[in-house]
């Protein structure tokens, strides 16, 4: 069933091309690996640890919670373990695990060899287990974050948390977050750029799909809660005020900005759980998915509400009507679109043959218990419904309902669909249907109570409740079944073990699946397709041969090659013709140096320990250097004019895989900084007084001009760097000129300030000028990376191409910090005319 | 020593608790949809067990005729189970609605309950036939068939979106039909959270009390929110939806019933290492009952009546308490802790945690930290006689 079937196998010959992709072994050289199949491999069960964790924390609420008034835990205790729960289930599992899977899976899906950017891959593996780790380390330290995963302020704030508790959360979720941003930056250009050829949009598999609009989902969520959570370490740390109401702040900033991401971030964990279900259903009911264009649209529709429901997480707070009705409408809309994907599900088993595989059952028990915590998600919207069960078990159960039942079937699904693709060998059936058992009925004994006990008056995050309320049956019963539960999840573990070792091979293809991971050996080789395949089909292995598209030689050019580096071919967005070559990197252990770096600097922090954290930033700075430098040594392809297949290594503007990372990352920055303009306004609105004297309102006009000029350089650079004859002097030369305006403009910008500096304390004002000036730095400081970079690559004398597109790089960050710096000047500049 | 006290004290919670207020108290239960009323006048509290006991056993009766007839019915095991369960739930609960507002919020709860049922039970049924329906043809799995997309244009699309503005309309509806009573109207009564006690405050008759709102029947009543530390959020299911206490905002809420009553209220916002512990009652009350306890709460706090209660006053004034507690008509006018001037009025100690009785007062003087550690309030090392003494005087302050 090999779609490379009948290639004359001629390139064997060459023994270097296993070499070239064989990863080192041995626990010490291993850190150096970099493929997309180890790394996310280390996500899945790095996560898988912390769903362990975070299942004994709820199994110790249980017990806790087993009879009212118990004495089992202590306030503080179970404070401390709901915190931790939920933080950990939410950052720590859930959206890793899917990341994980998504990194090793992916690009075995689409045909790829590995990740566009393997050692960026390892670098987000390193700060999700150092952030993940440092969060943990509060244990040790004995200052536990609790004040809930949702850290409202001002409980979270100092005067209500003292002590390094919420340090230790805000500080390990910042790495975590950038790691969510960075495997997100991946998957984006993975799916868009990296399809095999023929592999067009509309043959993309649904959970390809999926992760698309999630990843494009974590990019405009997590980077307003990376706001959010530094300027919480601002108020924190520095005596900021965002967030203080006597001081023109506001807490319900932090609760916007939260929700912001915090809605969303329920899609971006439900949208791959989707996508899973999609392929899981076509394999298992032996029929290709249903409506395939309206479930992808449904995704993306999806995606795009789902920006703008946060509100009702906020009903109670005392918002207008107008507000909530809006809200109330979006939140109902979104289900329309949950519903055409449960309708594609069912007609699809309908209409086909389906098997009683465990993996199967976890679909069906996903789709029952999905549907209820769809329900209760409607009820939710409703906003008289809303404010009585806010807050309270109702609630509780329905995001159990979505998150359990809606993700973590799926995710049980997929583990019974992929694993034996992963580790080679089958699960075993019979211990499979008593986890299915076990999972599902101690689920909903656990949870279904909770719906009543939360309407008959049981608040959340209570460590203990009145007998009067009468609601300890439930709660019994809701003990009980979380027992069940975490059996179930022992004997899931235990089947794993067993059958990693011991279990029967699967084969290539142990379900007759449609898609291209079945055509590769189990587990696949290192370079997942020593022969690139050739698309024709959206089910690619149910496709008869003789309808298969020929492969020609951009195809054939990569057979067992090339055979002295790594590459994999990059291909168009829309229907996947073959483009260029990407070079992809061998093992280094340079990823892992910035990541530790960046772990020391906020343990640091959190220690107040501050020499230690300049030294942090100092092994940062050496560990991009070294990076970067490396990065550079192995270009020798790109230098001497190799291509592969006929297709070019050294390109640049759209057809780079540089091109669309930078972008990427320009998106991930402008998000950041379309979030602090707007928190700036929202504190404007909201504040009686604003600035708080009008003697300090900035001469902002002046640098603002001179940015806009700023702009038209940039975008007159990107525009000569992008044309193909452009002569190395002149591109030089602009960027610059754009360098020494970036720098001068931020030298006036210091001017400015220099003789009244904002003192964050006094006011939300200062505060937000203190953010804006920070993040114009940081601005800078990226593009002056790299600016200083493509100076290099010239003075060493590159590959024409990627020096081309270093400059075009270095325009792009050139633009966005002159036009971000021009929209915030102009937010400034409004306080001066208003 | 005051977890003991906590125990005993637990079933005169019970007795005193629930109805024990009011001279004059009218009671109701709602089950869904249908109303079963009573009425009893209770006058002293040798009838409160009575009444108790009459209250339960109708509130039980009435459910169980409805579960069984609904269940009947519609023959669905878990609506049915469910049913049940929510019907001999507690009747202080948002599913036995005893204010405008309250009854809004279960209306649509019943309605969204039953859709919600149809449609699982529908969605469930056309799964688990889907799963084991005989098929006839083998169709290839890859050929389009004809109509295929229809069940997602009708069921997934249509048939939802009709649903949902129906539901939006109605919720939007029961919104805009919240009470907002003027001020001018209403009774003005101001709520302010603390860690881990309200404080309650009457502007217009400048009485200051704390973790019991009592309120008028039958006139509305508008509630002004504030906070002094962190967000709390002030709920009574039977009455109202919940509000937070927001930081630099005053919310409002309106509570209008005409049902006279002791309704359980909680901090519904995590607030901190208590939050379990910060409950609050509201004393619905007939108007002149309520407007006697606005006269008494307005007075100054009575004068020791003897010669151990002037003992108690002198221990209250010389230790750290003052710097907390203020007694309106003593030099004692802290303000970090609740008004104690009118104490022993109050049903409750320590934010609805235990009954006011001298023994839970002693063991929370001597030693709160022990029931509900992290309060604000430290312990005391007061000598035996001081403490009888304080006793006495704060139990006079009626």
């Amino acid at each position: 069933m090999s779609l490379t079937q009948g290639v004359p196998d001629t390139a064997a010959g060459q023994p270097d091309f296993d070499g070239v992709w064989r990863n080192p072994r041995g626990i010490w050289r291993s850190l150096s690996v970099v493929s997309h199949k180890p790394v996310g491999s280390r996500f899945m069960i790095t996560a898988g640890l912390f769903f362990l964790v975070g299942g004994i924390e709820a199994l110790l609420m249980r017990v806790q919670l087993a009879r009212p008034e118990n004495r089992f835990l202590d306030a503080q205790t179970y404070n401390d373990l709901f915190t931790m729960h939920g933080t950990t289930m939410m950052f720590l599992f859930v959206v890793p695990f899917i990341e994980g899977l998504a990194t090793y899976l992916l690009p075995v899906q689409l045909g790829a060899r590995d990740q566009p950017f393997p050692r960026f891959n390892a670098f987000n593996y390193w700060c999700y287990l150092f952030g993940g780790v440092l969060l943990y380390s509060s244990f040790a330290a004995a200052a536990v974050p609790d004040a809930g995963w949702f850290a409202y302020v001002p409980l979270s704030s100092n005067p209500y948390s003292p002590g390094p508790g919420m340090d230790f959360w805000l500080w390990g979720l910042a790495l975590v977050e950038l790691s969510g941003i960075g495997a997100a930056v991946e998957i984006l250009v993975l799916t868009l750029r990296m399809r095999a050829p023929g592999m067009s949009l509309a043959r993309m598999p649904v959970f390809a799909w999926a992760m698309l609009t999630a990843s494009g989902l974590i990019v405009l969520a997590f980077t307003p809660l990376l706001v959010a959570t530094s300027m919480l370490e601002f108020d924190r740390l520095l005596g900021a005020t965002f967030f203080v109401a006597e001081h023109g702040g506001s807490p319900l900033l932090w609760q916007h900005l939260f929700w912001i991401f915090g809605h969303p971030e329920v899609y971006i964990m439900f949208l791959p759980a989707a996508g899973i279900v999609s392929q899981v259903v076509q394999v298992h009911a032996r029929q290709r998915l249903i409506g395939y264009p309206f479930v992808v649209l449904a995704f993306v529709l999806t995606a795009v509400i789902s920006l703008g429901l946060w509100v009702h997480h906020m009903f109670t707070t005392g918002l207008p009507p107008l507000t909530m009705s809006f809200f109330t409408a979006a939140s109902m809309t979104i289900a329309i679109a949950s519903g055409i994907q449960v309708l594609a599900w069912v007609a699809t088993i309908w209409l086909g043959r389906p098997r009683f595989t465990v993996a199967m059952m976890f679909v069906v028990g996903f789709i029952v218990t999905f549907v209820a915590g769809g329900i209760t998600g409607v009820m939710v919207a409703s906003v008289p419904f809303d404010q009585q069960v806010h807050d309270t078990f109702f609630v509780v159960a329905h995001f159990h309902y979505v998150l359990i039942g809606g993700v973590v079937f799926p995710l049980f699904a997929a583990l019974y669909h992929w694993l034996p693709k992963m580790i080679g060998r089958r699960l075993h059936q019979r211990p499979g249907v008593v986890v299915f058992a076990l999972v599902f009925v101690g689920f909903h004994l656990t949870f279904f109570p909770m719906h009543l006990a939360g309407m008959w008056g049981m608040v959340r995050r209570v460590y203990t409740y009145d007998p009067d309320l009468g609601i300890g049956g439930l709660n019994l019963v809701a003990t009980v079944g979380a027992f069940l539960l975490a059996a179930g999840v022992l004997v899931f573990v235990i089947d794993l073990v067993v059958a990693w070792r011991r279990g029967a091979p699967a084969g290539r293809d142990p379900w007759a699946g449609d898609g291209l991971e079945w055509g590769v050996p189990s587990p696949p080789p290192s370079e997942n397709f020593s022969r690139i395949p050739v698309v024709g089909s959206r089910y690619p292995l149910w496709q008869p041969e003789r309808d298969r598209p020929d492969r020609d030689e951009r195809a054939r050019g990569f057979d067992r090659a090339p055979a002295d580096f790594r590459a994999s071919p990059t291909t168009s967005i829309l229907l996947a013709e073959p483009e260029a070559a990407v070079h992809l990197p061998t093992p280094t252990f340079w990823p892992l140096v910035p990541a530790l770096g960046l772990a020391g600097t906020a343990a640091a922090l959190i220690a107040q320990a501050y020499p230690v954290a300049v030294a942090g930033l100092v092994v940062v700075a050496v560990g991009v250097v070294g990076w970067l430098r490396r990065n550079e040594a192995e270009r020798w392809p790109e230098r001497s004019g190799v291509r592969v297949g006929g297709l070019p290594l050294d390109v640049h503007g759209t057809r780079a895989i540089g091109w669309w990372g930078a972008m990427a990352t320009i998106a991930v920055l402008a998000t950041a900084g379309g979030t602090i303009l707007a928190s700036y306004h929202f504190l404007q609105v909201n504040a009686t007084v604003w600035p708080p004297a009008p003697a300090q309102r900035p001469a902002a006009a002046l640098p603002a001009g001179l940015l806009a000029a700023l702009v038209l350089a940039a975008a007159g650079a990107l525009w000569l760097g992008t044309r193909a004859q452009i002569r190395r002097r002149t591109a030089l030369a602009v960027l610059a000129v754009l360098a020494a305006a970036g720098l001068a403009a931020g030298a006036l910008t210091v001017g400015t300030y220099a003789a009244a500096p904002p003192a964050p304390s006094r006011h939300a004002y200062d505060s937000m000028v203190l953010l804006v000036l920070v993040f114009q730095a940081a601005l800078v400081i990226v593009a002056l990376v790299a600016t200083g970079l493509a100076f290099l690559r010239a003075a060493a004398g590159g590959p024409p191409g990627r020096l081309r597109l270093l400059v075009q790089v270095a325009a792009g960050y050139w633009a966005l910090t002159a036009a971000w710096w021009a929209l915030a000047s102009g937010s400034l500049y409004v306080v001066l005319v208003g | 020593m005051s977890g003991a006290a906590s125990g005993r004290g637990r079933g005169a919670a019970r007795s005193r608790g629930r109805y024990g207020l009011a001279s004059r108290l009218r009671s109701g239960f709602r089950g869904r949809g249908r109303r079963w009323e009573l009425e009893s006048i209770v006058q002293d509290s040798g009838d409160r067990s009575e009444s108790d006991r009459l209250l339960r056993s109708l509130a039980t009766t009435g459910a169980t005729v409805t579960a069984r007839s609904r269940a009947s019915r519609l023959g669905l095991v878990l609506a049915g189970a469910a049913l049940a369960l929510a019907a001999c739930g507690p009747d202080q609960s948002m599913l036995s609605p005893m204010g405008a507002n309250a009854s809004r919020a279960a209306g649509l709860w019943w309605l969204m309950f039953w859709i919600g049922v149809v449609v699982w039970v529908l969605v469930t049924a056309a799964t688990l036939y889907a799963l084991v329906r005989r098929r006839r043809d083998r169709h290839d799995p890859l050929t389009a068939r004809r109509w295929e997309n229809a069940p997602l244009v009708w069921g997934g699309i249509v048939l939802p979106s009709v649903v949902l503005v129906l539901l939006t309309g109605v919720s939007i509806d029961a919104m805009r039909h919240r009470d907002h009573p003027d001020a001018s109207q209403a009774t003005v009564v101001q709520v302010i959270g603390h860690q881990w006690w309200w404080e309650v405050r009457y502007p217009e008759r400048d009485v200051v009390t704390a973790n019991e709102v009592h309120v008028p029947a039958g006139r509305p009543v508008r509630l002004e929110l504030t906070t002094a530390d962190v967000i709390h959020s002030f709920w009574v299911p039977a009455l109202a939806g919940k509000i937070d206490l927001v930081p630099g905002r005053s919310n409002t809420l309106s509570i209008n019933t005409d049902r006279p009553g002791v309704y359980e209220g909680r901090c519904a916002e995590f607030c901190g290492l208590q939050h379990a512990k910060m409950r609050f009652r509201v004393v619905v009350e007939p108007e002149s009952s309520f407007q006697d306890w606005l006269a008494a709460q307005g007075t100054s706090a009575a004068e020791p009546a003897d010669d151990l209660a002037a003992r108690g006053r002198q221990v209250f004034l010389s230790a750290s308490c003052v710097y907390c507690h203020t007694i309106r008509g003593t030099a004692a006018v802290g303000s970090v802790g609740p008004d104690l001037t009118h104490l022993a009025s109050r049903d409750t100690l320590a934010a609805g945690i235990m009954p006011n009785t001298k023994g839970h007062l002693g063991g929370w003087i001597v030693d709160p930290q022990q029931v509900k550690p992290g309060a604000r309030m430290p312990s005391s090392d007061l000598p035996p006689d001081d403490l009888q003494a304080l006793l006495a005087y704060l139990g006079s302050l009626a």
